[in-house]
């Protein structure tokens, strides 16, 4: 008799190791029957599985900080057991703002952070109005940073929004929001819509970003060894399989269907893929590793990640930043990880922490098998970060 | 500030809002607004000030009363998510129900009490017309598939419509699976077939 486990998901690409580990097996292997439960919101997400209604769920990586911190939502404390993608989001301003940044000599290459930042603070110097999806988002992170980096004050110069992405092209349309980070297909729905157009991708900001996380309540995690560990061995299971090219196709059919992201296939597949609709002409670019399900111990929780993200928010929020880096990392269970994935072929770094966005190329590192490649994870402007507090 | 407190409904069903609506003012004496665009919607919500925010957990747009949360700033109104100070499983009651509501802070519980009640009652409703919609139209949908897997019996077999069904429900029994399973899959099958 298979354990019965709900969990729950936003329907996006994203979401797929949760999907693929139900449809393709791997929860079953491990005698779980696993539940999916589609949410609206993050916010009610959130509170869905703070209360219990659901045992684990698919998870913007900063938000269990943010609730470690105080911020937002006051239910259970939520640990991140595994992170479940890395990239996968995209940069884009409205037409208007475009049309603005091109007359200026912008070339719309969708490469360069420096010039693109530049040309679009220069465009709306008193102010730019931007859509993220959630408050407390890699997207929102990825923002900060690169405007920061480039001179503007942060965060009280930039006015930073939530819009649902699929409220988004309304958004841009109304002149509720001139520019956006959104995940796959949102970015390419606004350009088609006629709304806006893309001018980066995320992995121009920093290039390996984890972006959702597999979140349960702390007091689950440790009260529930067994079935926590059943959860992840079958989750890693399917963000391997989605790390192997020849089954996007086959992914891509599965999320389409109604219970998950009832869009079309092509869609899903092309996001999956990294190809990216950047303009009105139809223009389109392929991103390396824009949604990362597997290479590189992408699964893998470091603590410094968890540091790094309290960090950056203590930073705007004025909280003590040494305690907050603390209270990030424990977030972050690379130990639970270590312990339930010991039974399979997980290769694991051998340290827990390590200095964020040092690798400005993919680098081999000590781990048992000795074949564990770390990728490149550089922010554009050498920014990094030290965990233990050094600058 | 009147004594009388203000909610804001954020709702884009015009039927639905207005049975909100009443609801709350069978409950109390509140000032009620519905809210039913979601354009701007932080914004307009900080503008108005309200005491209680309700929105249906359905609703995307939660995600944009997030912010209201964190606003900090010396002259904003603390708002808060109920979930914050809630010991009576009320806030649990409420997102089983569909419903969540963002609450200024320090508003006393014995205040929030009989709104969240009339909203939890009237959104237990929507929810149980929500699943019984979808049971229709299950039905509907099977019952087609039946009809179809019964033509198909019919002309391949040379059965009339009763003799079709009872074969359909014998399969059915004897595989024990549901009458339209069997149904669902001698018409994916025919469809290969054909």
């Amino acid at each position: 008799m298979s354990a019965p486990l709900v969990a729950g998901f936003i329907p996006l690409v994203d979401a797929a190791p949760l999907v693929i580990a139900r449809e393709i097996g791997f929860a079953e292997e491990e005698g779980l029957a696993l539940e999916l439960r589609p949410a609206a919101s993050w916010a009610t997400l959130r509170d869905m599985v703070s209360l219990g209604q659901v045992e684990a769920a698919h998870m913007l990586a900063p938000v269990p900080v943010a609730m470690a911190l105080g911020l937002g939502g006051g239910g259970a404390r939520l640990d991140v057991l595994q992170v479940l993608s890395v990239n996968g989001n995209a940069i884009g301003v409205s037409t208007a703002l475009a049309d603005i940044m091109r007359e200026a000599g912008h070339p719309f290459d969708f490469a360069d952070p420096v010039a693109a930042g530049q040309a679009l603070l220069a465009a709306k110097p008193e102010g730019l109005r931007i859509g993220v999806p959630f408050p407390f988002s890699g997207h929102a992170e990825l923002l900060y940073h690169w405007l920061g980096a480039l001179g503007a004050a942060v965060p009280q110069a930039l006015s930073v929004h939530t819009v649902p992405p699929p409220l988004m092209a309304q958004a841009l349309a109304a002149g509720e929001v001139e520019a956006f980070c959104v995940g796959a297909p949102w970015g390419t729905l606004a350009v088609e819509s006629g709304a806006g157009e893309l001018l980066l991708p995320g992995t121009a900001i920093r290039r390996f970003s984890p972006e959702k996380v597999l979140a349960a309540r702390h007091d689950w995690a440790e009260a529930e060894p067994e079935l926590a560990g059943r959860l992840m061995r079958a989750i890693w299971r399917a963000n391997r399989w989605l790390g192997q090219g020849q089954n996007l196709t086959t992914a891509s059919e599965i999320l389409a269907r109604k219970p998950y992201l009832d869009t079309p296939a092509e869609l899903i597949e092309r996001a999956l893929s990294g190809k990216l609709i950047v303009t009105q002409k139809g223009e389109m670019r392929t991103v390396p590793r824009y949604v990362t399900f597997f290479e590189g111990a992408a699964t893998f929780p470091w603590r410094s990640t968890g540091a790094l993200i309290a960090d950056r928010i203590a930073a705007r929020t004025g909280l003590d930043r040494p305690a907050a880096r603390a209270e990030g990392a424990r977030v972050f269970r690379s130990d639970l990880y270590r312990q339930h994935l010991a039974r399979t072929t997980a290769d694991m770094p051998g340290a827990s922490e390590r200095i964020e966005g040092a690798l400005t190329e993919d680098t081999p590192v000590a781990s048992p098998s000795g074949r564990l490649t770390l990728p490149a994870d550089s922010f554009f402007d050498g920014f990094i970060f030290d965990p233990s507090g050094e600058e | 500030m009147s004594d009388k407190l203000s909610i804001i409904v954020v709702e884009a069903d015009r039927e639905r809002a207005l049975l909100i609506v009443d609801s709350l003012r069978d409950a109390g004496d509140f000032d009620v607004t519905v809210i039913s665009e979601v354009t701007g919607l932080s914004r307009r919500i900080s503008e108005l000030n309200p005491d209680v925010v309700l929105v249906d957990v359905t609703s995307p747009s939660r995600d944009m009363l997030e912010e209201l949360t964190l606003a900090s700033g010396p002259m904003d109104r603390p708002v808060a998510l109920f979930v914050d100070r809630d010991e009576g499983g009320l806030t649990r009651a409420a997102i089983e129900a569909g419903v969540s509501a963002y609450v200024v802070d320090g508003l006393r519980r014995d205040r929030i009490k009989p709104i969240m009640d009339a909203a939890i009652a009237r959104f237990h409703m929507f929810s149980q017309m929500r699943a019984e919609l979808a049971a229709t139209r299950q039905a509907l949908e099977e019952r087609k598939i039946i009809d179809r897997a019964k033509g198909l019996l019919m002309k391949a077999k040379g059965l009339d419509e009763d003799a079709a069904y009872a074969l359909l429900r014998k399969t059915a029994m004897d595989q024990g699976v549901k009458l339209a399973d069997v149904a669902q899959s001698l018409v994916t099958a025919a469809g290969l077939l054909s």
